[in-house]
């Protein structure tokens, strides 16, 4: 199966799309695609008729060119046939947006529509899905375009179970900076499974991390998709639901009882390096966190603060993630109050955190991260910003992210996220430095690197 | 392939949905894995011999394809230390749903730990370690992987148990013999992945671990339906 006429379409088919009723979810998306993606977009639908003034072909096999993805939201008793008429017409892929299969009790239904897909080798996304989201590509999400979120490209691919996960989750990772290559809601999953995008993902240049939402796997098939992710060369993340046990099932061995399905999801995972976020909060950073650095570290954290208050916060929070923070050495403590401006040196803390108190200016700042970076009694900074702070500048971002370079120590910064504050946000994400909204979630990025064993 | 005993143990056991624990113990012992010495009686007489022959102080535990949880029913005895208390405990052992006879087994001494498998429907053969006894329950120090594990797994799971000082000697207490433990645990996943389209689930508990071996106790295999 080649999954790659699905993300990277010049030609699509919408089918179903109507003549008369424009808030039809295939007319939604026959319409964003032909106004804003570069793809050439043909309507689809058996009575015929026009749109825009431009003819709806009656078959796929009508269009006078080659389709690469067919976008289908007829009804589901006809899928089978039109996956059957795309096969016919030489199209190259589908996403199958209805429901009304194996979720409604039609499980033939969809039998029927696998059976003629996987004989001619032809990709199928879905049924019962809102397709996918490639950033300035294409997007077959059947959301009024003025409704939706836009992610900026970016480093993490999505793949999810559930289409309102996958929606909500666009707009998290928007929130929060993090830039998208793909977004992928894969519904029944009847034909392309997680194990088929994460292959695919694997070898997709734009993808630098692979999360996934999953509600559960198949029969054996957690067993070949942690084996296909085993120390991959991309980060994978998964966040499951679903967590907890059914009732309290009658189980007649310890071992059953104390292995239960998530327990054994949790510990199948982890042992193949594939990180879980146990929430969203988790999920956003570790995918932030791993879209920017990619070297594991062992959890011995730095942090660097403008208030006494966040340090203790942050302190606490790397505590209950199982990060360090160690006291720092003597001589690391004079080389930090060396390093900063003379006014701060007698009330400035430098034991870790360090606290340039609410005197610190930009230099501070700068000077510590430079003398944290050189020293190898941590190996991750965390620099918690204070942006309304007299000696604080917009500049910030992208200073500590040039002081960051020479070391190569990860540095994670928290910004509170108010629009007055993004073009210091920006200063840092844009300049490769992942900054959180919480003082918590820049924590967990820590506990994300933490937590990528190596292999 | 399983061995031809193995097997016929495993088809006769199916009736039941597990196997009754002379069988689980026998094939445990013809994977080379070390139990104690042990025999089943039905008789007082008989009963009397197989416990001179292992030695006195010996363990008895009702053979029952009615009862899966022994404790529970005070079906198992240890530290007995004559004819006349082992008769005894048979004769109460009789009266016992389905009983089909008496284990008599030599008295171990050790750590007890817990060494078990689940065939996870999404992941297949999980296995389990941590630290066993009736308790297993109750504290939960256990640690979990899919097999087939490698060496740096079965270290990882002892590593990972709160219990874990208890392994190399605690104030005072013998040291185990974290090679026997290491050993056994491999096998026990290679065995687990070999029977992994019949068995379902799998308690060796207790795992009595001292200084010179680790020895399977009491073994359960929950056979799939």
């Amino acid at each position: 199966m080649n999954l790659k006429p699905l993300f990277a379409p010049r030609t699509m088919a919408v089918v179903g799309v109507s003549a008369t009723n424009g808030r039809h979810p295939a007319n939604v998306i026959f319409d964003k695609n032909h106004h804003r993606y570069p793809v050439e977009v043909f309507g689809v639908n058996p009575r015929g008729g026009r749109l825009y003034d431009e003819p709806l072909y009656r078959r796929i096999g009508d269009i006078p060119k080659k389709i690469d993805l067919a976008v289908i939201a007829a009804r589901a008793d006809f899928v089978p046939d039109l996956i059957a008429e795309c096969i016919d017409a030489g199209a190259k892929s589908a996403a199958v947006i209805s429901g009304g299969f194996t979720e409604a009790g039609r499980a033939d239904l969809q039998e029927r529509m696998v059976a003629i897909a996987r004989e001619a080798r032809f990709p199928v996304i879905g049924p019962n899905c809102l397709g996918l989201f490639v950033p300035f590509r294409v997007d077959t999400l059947f959301l009024p375009i003025e409704r939706m979120i836009h992610p900026n490209p970016g480093g993490v691919a999505f793949v999810s179970q559930s289409g309102g996960i996958l929606v909500d989750q666009m707009i998290k990772f928007t929130q929060q900076g993090v830039g998208m290559s793909k977004a992928v809601s894969i519904g029944n999953k009847a034909l392309v499974r997680e194990i088929d995008l994460l292959k695919y993902l694997l070898s997709d240049p734009d993808t630098r991390v692979i999360a996934f939402y999953v509600e559960g796997f198949a029969a054996g098939e957690g067993r070949r998709f942690v084996l296909a992710a085993d120390c991959a060369p991309k980060p994978v993340i998964l966040m499951k639901s679903g967590k907890s046990e059914a009732g309290h099932r009658a189980v007649s061995s310890h071992t059953a009882s104390l292995a239960g399905d998530y327990a054994s999801f949790t510990a199948a995972i982890a042992q193949h390096h594939i990180l879980e976020a146990v929430n969203e909060l988790e999920l956003v950073s570790f995918c932030e966190v791993l879209s920017s650095y990619t070297k594991p570290i062992d959890g011995r954290i730095g942090i660097i603060t403008g208030s006494g208050g966040h340090g203790a916060m942050a302190v606490d929070a790397c505590v209950a993630a199982r990060l360090s923070v160690p006291e720092f050495s003597e001589s690391l403590q004079e080389r930090l109050q060396a390093g900063v401006s003379e006014n701060i040196r007698s009330i400035a803390s430098m034991g870790n955190p360090v606290d340039l108190t609410g005197s610190g200016v930009d230099d501070d700042f700068v000077a510590c991260v430079k003398a944290m970076g050189a020293s190898d009694e941590i190996d991750c900074i965390i620099v918690l910003l204070l942006p309304y702070l007299p000696g604080v500048t917009l500049d910030i971002g992208v200073r500590l992210s040039h002081a960051r370079k020479p070391s190569k120590k990860p540095v994670i910064a928290y910004v509170p996220h108010v629009e007055k504050y993004n073009m210091m946000i920006d200063g840092f994400e844009l300049n490769g430095t992942p900054v959180s909204s919480s003082i918590e979630g820049a924590v967990l990025m820590a506990k994300g690197l933490m937590r990528k064993k190596p292999c | 392939m399983l061995k031809k005993d193995v097997s016929d143990l495993l088809r006769k056991s199916k009736k039941w949905g597990w196997v009754l624990e002379p069988d689980a113990q026998r094939i445990f012992s013809l994977y080379g894995f070390e139990t104690p010495k042990y025999d089943v009686a039905v008789h007082g007489d008989q009963a009397a011999a197989v416990a001179r022959r292992i030695g006195y102080p010996v363990v008895a535990k009702i053979v029952s394809p009615a009862i899966v949880h022994k404790s529970d029913v005070q079906g198992v005895v240890v530290g007995i230390r004559d004819d006349q208390a082992l008769i005894q405990t048979l004769e109460r052992f009789r009266r016992i749903d389905g009983f089909v006879g008496m284990l008599i087994a030599e008295m171990v001494r050790g750590l007890e730990l817990i060494i078990g498998s689940k065939n996870d429907l999404q992941f297949g053969p999980m296995i389990l370690v941590g630290m066993g006894g009736v308790g297993v329950e109750i504290y939960k120090d256990v640690a979990l992987r899919m097999a087939p594990l490698t060496l740096r797994d079965a270290d990882n799971m002892l590593g990972e148990l709160t219990a874990r000082k208890l392994l190399a000697g605690y104030r005072g207490s013998e040291p185990i013999n974290l090679a026997a433990l290491r050993k056994t645990i491999m096998d026990f996943s290679r065995l687990m992945m070999d029977l992994k389209d019949v068995v379902e689930s799998v308690d060796l508990n207790p795992v009595m671990c001292n200084a010179t071996s680790c020895l399977i106790v009491d073994a359960r295999i929950m056979l799939k339906k």
